[in-house]
């Protein structure tokens, strides 16, 4: 076999792997639209579960998903910001620093079950805040903690050094820097990274077994002490769990929560290359 | 070979001698320094918490159950055996299966976008990557219940629910992570590596594999292990599609087309049935700690190699 030969082998070997990893992706997107947009409609989207589940509506378990998020945001977003503009603008190279940045790498690779054992251990018995949401919003939040750090701590350190020096030079302290100067020139990434985070922590099930899911809650929850319903968890249970589920259901909840993630995803990469397409430096 | 380009120089933040007056800072400014600066401190207070609190719940076990009985090959909790040799089988079989599939199937779509594709394919394919890295667990862990299973029993296999079925799911899971990280070690070669190589008569493909490859491999391997310490947490897709048998599998040919339970799964199966302080409770929290530190040891050390490789890169020296 010559070197051309060995060549044009390569390529082909190449491109079709590339193939084999894109086509399911493409077929599993597909597949989930067409078997579960015959079961939405508005009674899908608004109405409480009943008979046992099987027939009425997934709510609930939308709106759980959409307050865990919103917990999941107020716990992690100002921590994460901190612990990104410190990394970014204050740490020195030197043991703690290290220290602090393999805490971060370390978070990011936890499993989500590990964080869920975490979460029961820490806030729902030893805090007593019992199976709730604010307990699950805890979880999730710490949980979502690296994903922002590193897409935020990314964004700061891409604002270009003249814009600190020219506000510096101005008199202005450097906390006022990065207020006016660093802070809003990386809004655009550090909201990327936010959206992402957030995208993965509502389509996450295993963290939320033991901290808040309710399996069947046809009702909303009246208080942040209140378990809920949430979209990740009631798929596993109709799917899993709840014997003769009509299939469109399952399919209608797999694709409602797809839409979701997926939206926050997009988002995301809107906000990212719109910027990377305005910006002047 | 510098390559440290203008453009570094002027896009690093790096704050370094900057640190500006400070004869205006009030107490205010102080405080929010100090809070910042606790926000980063804190990090390492959680990761130390989530040990304390694993340690807490789960060291109790030792006492409980023998060490030689924690290391017997039968999980059966009804008749108190705590034997955890199966389900880290399970783990490792999945994982491994798993790794078979996505390492060659990502570094090679790596490869693919980084040196081979036109501009237009990168285009679509990075963002459809993306969108692989955003769909739930659940999400596939249920196709691979109502769709892959089925189908992958229909094939011959006596059920369509193994560890073969898990590692499929989990190949898909893994990918991104290995096709982002191993892509930005590809794309981090510098381009006169590949025109010196092709300038002396290499083609293509021996220039990618004989220089590319090398200078990329510190961000490959660490590609590598992300990929592995994501599939080894992976949880609900794992436990909805391997079959749930916490059974020692047959050791042969056809191992991987057995059903068999993983670590992961089995927390997340049992921990709502069990009661708070049992020795079943504490056991589950054992499992816990080892897949922490499992997963602690893979990105420790991952996280050194890319490390290693900034610092190289940062020298010069690739």
């Amino acid at each position: 076999m010559t070197r051309q030969q060995a060549q044009k082998i390569a390529v082909s070997a190449i491109t079709a792997a590339a193939g084999l990893v894109v086509l399911p992706i493409v077929l599993v997107i597909v597949y989930i639209i067409v078997m579960g947009a015959g079961a939405i409609n508005w009674t899908f989207l608004t109405a409480l579960p009943s008979e046992g589940m099987t027939e009425g509506g997934i709510m609930p378990a939308i709106l759980g998903t959409v307050i865990l998020t919103f917990g999941t945001a107020i716990v992690s977003i100002p921590l994460a910001i901190g612990a990104a503009v410190y990394l970014a603008e204050y740490a020195q190279d030197n043991w703690l620093t290290r220290a602090v940045r393999l805490a971060i790498v370390n978070l990011a690779g936890i499993p989500s079950i590990v964080y869920g054992l975490f979460g029961l251990g820490a806030f729902v018995l030893f805090l007593k805040l019992g199976t709730s949401i604010i307990a699950g919003s805890l979880t999730l939040g710490i949980m979502t903690l690296p994903v922002v750090i590193s897409t935020s701590e990314e964004a700061i350190l891409a604002v270009p050094q003249r814009f600190r020096m020219v506000s510096l030079s101005l008199g202005a302290t450097k906390l006022q820097t990065i207020r006016h100067q660093v802070l809003p020139q990386a809004l655009p990434g550090i909201l990327t990274g936010m959206i992402l985070g957030l995208s993965r922590a509502a389509g996450e099930t295993a963290t939320l077994l033991f901290t808040v899911a309710a399996f069947y809650l046809p009702r909303l929850p009246q208080s942040l002490f209140d378990q809920t319903m949430a979209l990740p968890y009631h798929l596993y249970v109709i799917a899993t769990q709840v014997p003769n589920m009509p299939l469109t259901i399952q399919y209608g909840t797999a694709l409602i929560l797809l839409l979701i993630v997926l939206s926050l995803t997009l988002v995301a990469s809107v906000v990212r290359t719109r910027v990377r397409r305005r910006r002047e430096w | 070979m510098n390559v440290t380009t203008a453009d570094d120089t002027t896009s690093t933040g790096q704050a370094g001698p900057l640190t500006g007056t400070t004869d205006r800072g009030t107490w205010r400014e102080f405080f929010v320094e100090h809070a910042i600066k606790a926000a980063g401190i804190s990090m390492i207070a959680i990761v130390g918490l989530i040990f304390f609190f694993l340690l807490r719940e789960g060291l109790p076990t030792l006492g409980e159950v023998p060490l030689g009985a924690l290391l017997g090959t039968r999980w059966y909790p009804i008749e108190e055996l705590y034997g955890l040799i199966p389900l880290v089988i399970g783990s490792l079989l999945v994982t491994a299966g798993s790794v078979l599939i996505a390492v060659p199937l990502g570094l090679t779509t790596a490869i693919y976008l980084s040196e081979i594709a036109p501009q237009w394919q990168r285009d679509i394919l990075k963002p459809l990557i993306e969108v692989l890295a955003g769909i739930p667990s659940i999400v596939l862990g249920f196709l691979g219940w109502v769709a892959l299973a089925p189908l992958i029993q229909s094939l011959g296999a006596p059920t369509g629910l193994t560890a073969f079925t898990g590692s499929l799911v989990l190949a898909y899971m893994a990918l991104p992570t290995i096709i982002s990280i191993s892509e930005d070690a590809l794309y981090a070669v510098p381009k006169e590596y590949r025109d010196g190589a092709l300038a002396i008569g290499a083609t293509q493909w021996q220039a990618i594999r004989m220089v590319v490859l090398r200078a990329a491999s510190p961000g490959l391997v660490t590609a590598v292990m992300l990929g592995i310490g994501r599939a080894i947490g992976e949880t609900m897709a794992v436990m909805m599609v391997t079959g749930n048998a916490a059974n020692m599998p047959a050791f042969g040919p056809a191992i991987l087309f057995e059903p068999v339970r993983t670590m992961t799964a089995t927390i997340a199966a049992e921990m709502g049935e069990v009661s708070q302080g049992s020795v079943h409770y504490h056991t589950l929290f054992l499992i816990g700690i080892l897949l922490f530190i499992i997963t602690f040891a893979i990105n420790s050390l991952a996280g050194r190699l890319i490390g290693g490789q900034e610092q190289r890169r940062k020298r010069g020296q690739i």
